[in-house]
C-alpha cells in the first residue's frame, strides 16, 4: 500500500563482502565419512594413539546416532558421505616455521578480510589465530603470551605440545555422546585454538581466532578448547567468514570452556559465514555446540553477534557447578534473506547462590525466521539460584518470523527466575520520525536497530563493538531502496 | 516562503483536504485551528510527507520548489520540520546521537562541515541552556521513556537545533502544563526570524497567548473557512466554532 512498506520489502539485497574465493593449492581428502578418514585425519596430525581411539569411538557413537530434528527449521536431510572432511592448503617441504614462511596468498586472504597477520599491521593487543579450512595457518603473538605463561596455539599443535592438558580437559564439557554434531566434531574435528591461561594471570591481551571456509564442498570442524585456571582471567574472540557457493557447507563446531574456582571467561563470537541468497542457495549450516563450565566463585559470558549462516543453531551454555558462579547470555541474531536461526543458552544452576542473566536480541527481515530456545535449570542443591532472561524480537517486514521457546526447571524453591519477552516490529513511525530529520531510510533502520541491540554490544569487546555494528548494519543493506 | 495552492489529499479513498490555500511568509506566524476531525493533522502529515496519504490535487510550493515530489527526508534538509504531536519513541538509541546524526545531515545538504561530537556538544548545551532543558536529555534514548511534556520539548529542542525554514507544530501544546507551554512557546518565538516561518497547530487559544501569531485560520472538513489577525483567536475562544461552520454552510 504504502512506499515504506514497499522498501521494506526490499529488505533483501544486501551484498556479502567476504564471499570471494583464495585460488591455492589445497590437499583434500575424497568426500564420505569412515574409519579410514578417521586415521587419515589423525595421522596427518600425528597424533597419540588415545586421540585417534577417542575420534573412533566418536564415530560409532555417531553411526548409532540420528540427525536431531527438534530445532525450528527446516532444510534437506545432509548426506554425510558427499563432505570432504580434510582440506588444508598445501604445505611446501616441512611446512612454514613461522608467519613470515606463510604463502603470501593465504596472508593476503586474511588481509582482505580485515585481519593483517604479518608483524607490521597486526592488530594491536590482539593476539590472532588463523584457522584455513581444517588447519590452522599461524598465531600471532604466541612469544609475548607465552611471556606470562599463557598458551595460545592451534589445538593440533596443543596435542603436540601439551598432551597432558588436552587429554585432560578435551571432552570433558561435551562428551562425544553429547548430541548428533559433538559426535561427528569429536570423530572429525581438524583444528581450532587451544588456550591455558595459569593460575592467577590476566591474559595480557585479546585473543582470538578467525575461520576461513574456503574449499568446495568441505566441512569445517572446528574443536576449540579453554582452561581458565583458578583466579585467571581471558577474553577471547572468534570471527568466521566464508565463499559465496550454490551449494551448502557444514560448519560443526564443539567450543568446551573450563573457569576453574574464581577464574572468568569472556567469549565472544561474530558469526558471519556467507548466509545464502534470498532463495534460499547455498550458505553456511552452522551446527555448533558451545558450553563452559564454572568452579566455585567462577564466570563465564557469552556475547554472540551471529549474522551469517544459512541455518544457524547453537545454545552457548554454562553450567554453573561451583557456588557463586555466575553465567551470562548476549545475542543478536540476525535472520534476514532466507536465512533460519534456532539458537539461545543453557543455564545448569547446580551449586549454591549461583546466578545467570540472558538477553536475547532476534532481529528477522526478509524471509528469515529466528527462534530463541533457552533452558534454566535449577537442580535440587541450588539455594538462591538466580536467574533473568529477557528475550526481544524485532521484525522488520511482514514475510518473516519469531518465535520463543524458554523452558524452565526448578526443583529448588528458593530460586528466583525472571523471564521476560517482548516481540515489535521496526514501526513506519519510527521511520519517518527519523527521516522528518532528515535521516535516509536505510540509516533509519541501522539507528534502531542498532539501538535495539544495545545491550548486547555493549559486552563486546571495544575494538570489536564497532565492528558488530557494522556488521549489522551490511547485512541490513538494502532493506529501503 | 510556503505557497499552497487547492491542495487537496486523503487516505486510501476517503478525502481530508479539500482544497486548501495557504500563503506563508518569511517571518511569520501562522495558526490554524478548528474543530476535531477537521483535517489539522493530516495537513501538517502531507506536509512533512507521512506515508498513506494520497495527494490528489493542488500543489505546495516551498520557496518556488516542489515540496510534493521530494521524499520525507529531502524535504526536511530543505528546511521543513514537523514537531510530532505524538513524538515517537527509539528505544537504545541516545538522543544525543541521533540528533547529532539529524544535525549533520542536514549541515551536510546545506554544504557546511558536519560537526564532530565535541563542537556538537557544545552547541546543544548551549541551546538547552537558552530553553531551560536539563542536560541529561541526552543521554537518554529518544523519547523512550519520556513524560508527555518532555517528549513536546525535546521536539522544540531539536527545531531549534536544526534550524528550520518551516516549522509545524502540530498540537505541540496538547497534555502540557503552564510551565511546560511556556517553554515550548519560549523556543517557537525564540526561533521566529525574518527567513524562516512557522505554522502551528491548535486546538487552544491557550497556546497563542504565548506565541502571538500574526495570521489565524479556520480549518473544517479540509477547507480554511476563515482567516483573520489574532483577534480571530479570542473570538473563537468565546464564541466556540459554531457560528462559523453555520456562516459556511
Amino acid at each position: 500500500m504504502s512506499a515504506h512498506t514497499d522498501t521494506i520489502d526490499e529488505f533483501v539485497a544486501s551484498e556479502y563482502k567476504y564471499g570471494f574465493v583464495t585460488d591455492i593449492e589445497s590437499e583434500s581428502l575424497d568426500p564420505g565419512l569412515n574409519e579410514d578418514v578417521v586415521r587419515f585425519i589423525s595421522a596427518k596430525k600425528n597424533e597419540p594413539e588415545w586421540l585417534l581411539e577417542w575420534r573412533l569411538k566418536a564415530l560409532r557413537h555417531f553411526e548409532k546416532m540420528e540427525n536431531p530434528t527438534w530445532p525450528h527449521v527446516k532444510y534437506p536431510p545432509v548426506d554425510f558421505q558427499e563432505i570432504s572432511y580434510y582440506s588444508a592448503p598445501k604445505k611446501k617441504g616441512d611446512g612454514p616455521k613461522s608467519l613470515d614462511e606463510v604463502d603470501p596468498k593465504l596472508l593476503e586472504t586474511y588481509e582482505k578480510l580485515g585481519v593483517p597477520l604479518h608483524e607490521r599491521a597486526r592488530l594491536a593487543g590482539v593476539a590472532v589465530d588463523a584457522v584455513f579450512d581444517s588447519e590452522s595457518i599461524g598465531t600471532t603473538f604466541k612469544e609475548d603470551l607465552a611471556k606470562a605463561g599463557v598458551i595460545f596455539c592451534s589445538i593440533s599443535e596443543a596435542v603436540q605440545e601439551h598432551p597432558e592438558l588436552v587429554k585432560k580437559y578435551i571432552g570433558k564439557v561435551v562428551p562425544y555422546t553429547d548430541n548428533f554434531y559433538a559426535a561427528l566434531n569429536s570423530a572429525v574435528f581438524s583444528d581450532g585454538s587451544f588456550v591455558y591461561i595459569p593460575k592467577g594471570t590476566r591474559c595480557p591481551m585479546e585473543l582470538s581466532t578467525y575461520f576461513r571456509i574456503n574449499a568446495a564442498n568441505t566441512g569445517q570442524f572446528e574443536r576449540t578448547l579453554i582452561v581458565a585456571e583458578e583466579s585467571s582471567h581471558v577474553s577471547y574472540l572468534e570471527g568466521c567468514t566464508a565463499p559465496m557457493r550454490d551449494e551448502n557447507q557444514l560448519h560443526a563446531a564443539v567450543v568446551e570452556l573450563v573457569a576453574l574456582d574464581n577464574a572468568e571467561i569472556k567469549y565472544s563470537t561474530v558469526q558471519n559465514w556467507y548466509p545464502g541468497d534470498e532463495e534460499g542457495r547455498g550458505g553456511i549450516y552452522n551446527f555448533v555446540t558451545k558450553r563452559g563450565i564454572c568452579k566455585t566463585n567462577a564466570k563465564i559470558s557469552w556475547t554472540q553477534v551471529e549474522t551469517g549462516s544459512a541455518i544457524t543453531w547453537k545454545y552457548p551454555s554454562v553450567i554453573l557447578q561451583g557456588d557463586n558462579s555466575i553465567g551470562e547470555f548476549y545475542s543478536v541474531a540476525l535472520t534476514n534473506k532466507a536465512q533460519q536461526a534456532d539458537t539461545g543458552t543453557k543455564m545448569v544452576h547446580i551449586g549454591k547462590n549461583t546466578r545467570s542473566t540472558i538477553v536475547s536480541k532476534g532481529i528477522s527481515a526478509g524471509k528469515g525466521q529466528n527462534s530463541y530456545r533457552g533452558l534454566v535449570q535449577v537442580g535440587k542443591k541450588a539455594t538462591n539460584a538466580r536467574n533473568f532472561s529477557q528475550c526481544d524480537s524485532l521484525l522488520i517486514g511482514d514475510k518473516c518470523g519469531a518465535h520463543t521457546f524458554p523452558y524452565i526447571e526448578a526443583k529448588n524453591p528458593s530460586a528466583s527466575i525472571e523471564h521476560e519477552a517482548t516481540t515489535s516490529k521496526i514501526g513506519e513511525d519510527q521511520i519517518f520520525y527519523c527521516n522528518q530529520r532528515g535521516l535516509e531510510p536505510q540509516d533509519a533502520v541501522n539507528m534502531i536497530v542498532n539501538g535495539f541491540c544495545k545491550e548486547v554490544f555493549r559486552e563486546l569487546p571495544m575494538e570489536f563493538a564497532v565492528e558488530a555494528q557494522k556488521l549489522l548494519d551490511v547485512s541490513l543493506e538494502g532493506s529501503v531502496g | 516562503m510556503l505557497e499552497i495552492k487547492n491542495l487537496q489529499a486523503g487516505i486510501e479513498d476517503k478525502p481530508i483536504l479539500k482544497g486548501i490555500d495557504l500563503s506563508v511568509n518569511a517571518g511569520e506566524v501562522h495558526a490554524i485551528m478548528g474543530p476535531n476531525g477537521s483535517g489539522k493533522s493530516t495537513l501538517a502529515s502531507v506536509l512533512a510527507g507521512r506515508d498513506g496519504y494520497d495527494v490528489t490535487g493542488g500543489e505546495v510550493l516551498l520557496q518556488d520548489d516542489d515540496l510534493l515530489d521530494l521524499a520525507p527526508e529531502e524535504r526536511a534538509r530543505e528546511g521543513v520540520f514537523l514537531a510530532f504531536q505524538y513524538p515517537v519513541e527509539i528505544p537504545g538509541v541516545n538522543s544525543a546521537y541521533f540528533l547529532r546524526s539529524a544535525v549533520n545531515e542536514i549541515r551536510k545538504h546545506r554544504g557546511e562541515e558536519e560537526l564532530d561530537a565535541m563542537n556538537f556538544l557544545k552547541a546543544v548545551k548551549a541551546k538547552m541552556k537558552e530553553l531551560g532543558l536539563s542536560e541529561d536529555f541526552l543521554k537518554r534514548p529518544v523519547n523512550a521513556g519520556f513524560s508527555g511534556g518532555e517528549k513536546k520539548r525535546n521536539e522544540i529542542l531539536q527545531m531549534a537545533m536544526l534550524n528550520p525554514k518551516l516549522a509545524v507544530l502540530d498540537e505541540t501544546d496538547s497534555g502540557l502544563d503552564i510551565d511546560a507551554l511556556r517553554i515550548v512557546a519560549d523556543g517557537v518565538n525564540r526561533l521566529k526570524g525574518l527567513d524562516n516561518a512557522q505554522v502551528v497547530i491548535t486546538h487552544y487559544q491557550r497556546l497563542l497567548d504565548y506565541i502571538v501569531p500574526d495570521f489565524v485560520h479556520v480549518l473544517y472538513d479540509g477547507r480554511i473557512i476563515k482567516s483573520g489577525d489574532k483577534t480571530l483567536a479570542h473570538e473563537l475562544e468565546e464564541k466556540g466554532y459554531d457560528w462559523l461552520i453555520r456562516d459556511a454552510a
